[in-house]
């Protein structure tokens, strides 16, 4: 219950961050607060906002985004068997699954403590973030140039954040040293929000290359 | 009006991903592979993400300015295991701070 509040929180406050972006690459209030109400998965939001910002067409913009959502797919598998909920309140609990949810479920001994804890984070994420992104573009349309104040930073370091601890084995090392070649290399050719599509082809790259190692003949190798 | 398209299709997509994995039986997309490449993916988008979003220019040019020396406090915090808001406010205060001492 404490871990669940404490992550709900610290989370939460970072919507601040992307209220400030969001508004910074030029979306409307109601269209800052839609995304965090509908999407709710910040890295998503993040990658949309950023594409847009960019000039990227609606689709390759959205596109990004999708993708970068597929890994709920996978913490639903998890919860699903962990939280064992009936089929009608899985298309409410849906929306909430995302990756802190998903990490305060998982640490939790119990069935009833897994439900305890995947509602609590999940009720004061999403208050908490769609709150928070409405203060954030309020803030950012009042100090008006979000760019003096260095906002257009916040951006890329939650990025950052987010992707350093994933980066645990020279696997995901490769993927992300590849990723971004790949993205910086297409930027001034393709248009904006391709390049970064392009760039998620370092993930297939690296495993067919990893494949065709550990499948060669012994002495050959390593 | 296309910022509207993009968040509606957004909206969409990434609800149907997180009901997916809720509605599907247990194994049906439990294959190594598929797990493999799921929490890769990620890892290149975001990589690609912070790269582009640090350095892009104008049409596509690559630039080096401020948002760099941000990036690189954000990298110096993560490295010192700050926490989250730290991480970001440290690239917000680096960056501004370059900017007015004309960077």
């Amino acid at each position: 219950m404490r871990d669940a509040l404490g992550v709900g929180i610290a989370v939460g406050l970072s919507g601040f961050a992307f209220g400030v972006t969001s508004a910074g690459a030029g979306l409307t209030l109601l269209q800052s607060c839609a995304l965090s109400l509908l999407v709710f998965t910040g890295a998503s939001q993040f990658a949309l906002v950023g594409a847009l910002a960019a000039g990227g067409n609606p689709l390759t913009a959205a596109a990004g985004a999708f993708f970068l959502g597929v890994r709920n797919t996978f913490y639903g598998l998890r919860l699903s068997q962990l939280l064992a909920l009936p089929r009608w309140v899985r298309p409410f609990a849906a929306q909430w699954v995302i990756d802190e949810t998903t990490a305060v479920a998982l640490a939790q001994p119990t069935r009833r403590a897994v439900r305890i804890g995947f509602t609590v984070t999940g009720l004061t994420l999403y208050v908490l973030w769609n709150l928070t992104t409405l203060l954030g573009a309020l803030g950012a349309e009042a100090i008006g140039d979000t760019d003096a104040w260095g906002l257009d930073a916040a951006g890329p370091a939650v990025f950052l954040a987010l992707l350093a601890p994933m980066l645990r084995t020279t696997t995901e090392r490769a993927v992300a040293g590849g990723a971004v070649v790949l993205g910086l290399g297409f930027l001034p050719v393709l248009p904006a929000g391709v390049p970064v599509l392009v760039a998620a082809l370092a993930a297939p790259a690296v495993l067919w290359f990893e494949g065709r190692r550990t499948t060669a003949p012994k002495g050959t190798s390593r | 009006m296309s910022v509207w398209i993009a968040i509606g299709l957004t909206a969409v997509g990434c609800y149907l991903v997180k009901l997916l994995g809720l509605l599907v039986p247990a194994g049906a997309l439990e294959r190594p592979l598929v797990q493999r490449l799921s929490a890769l993916l990620p890892v290149a988008l975001l990589a690609a993400l912070t790269a582009q979003q640090a350095f892009s220019g104008a049409d596509g040019a690559l630039v080096v300015d401020a948002r760099a020396a941000g990036l690189a406090a954000a990298g110096l915090a993560l490295v010192l295991r700050a926490p989250f808001l730290v991480v970001i406010a440290a690239a917000v205060a680096v960056t501004a701070a370059v900017r007015a001492l004309g960077g």
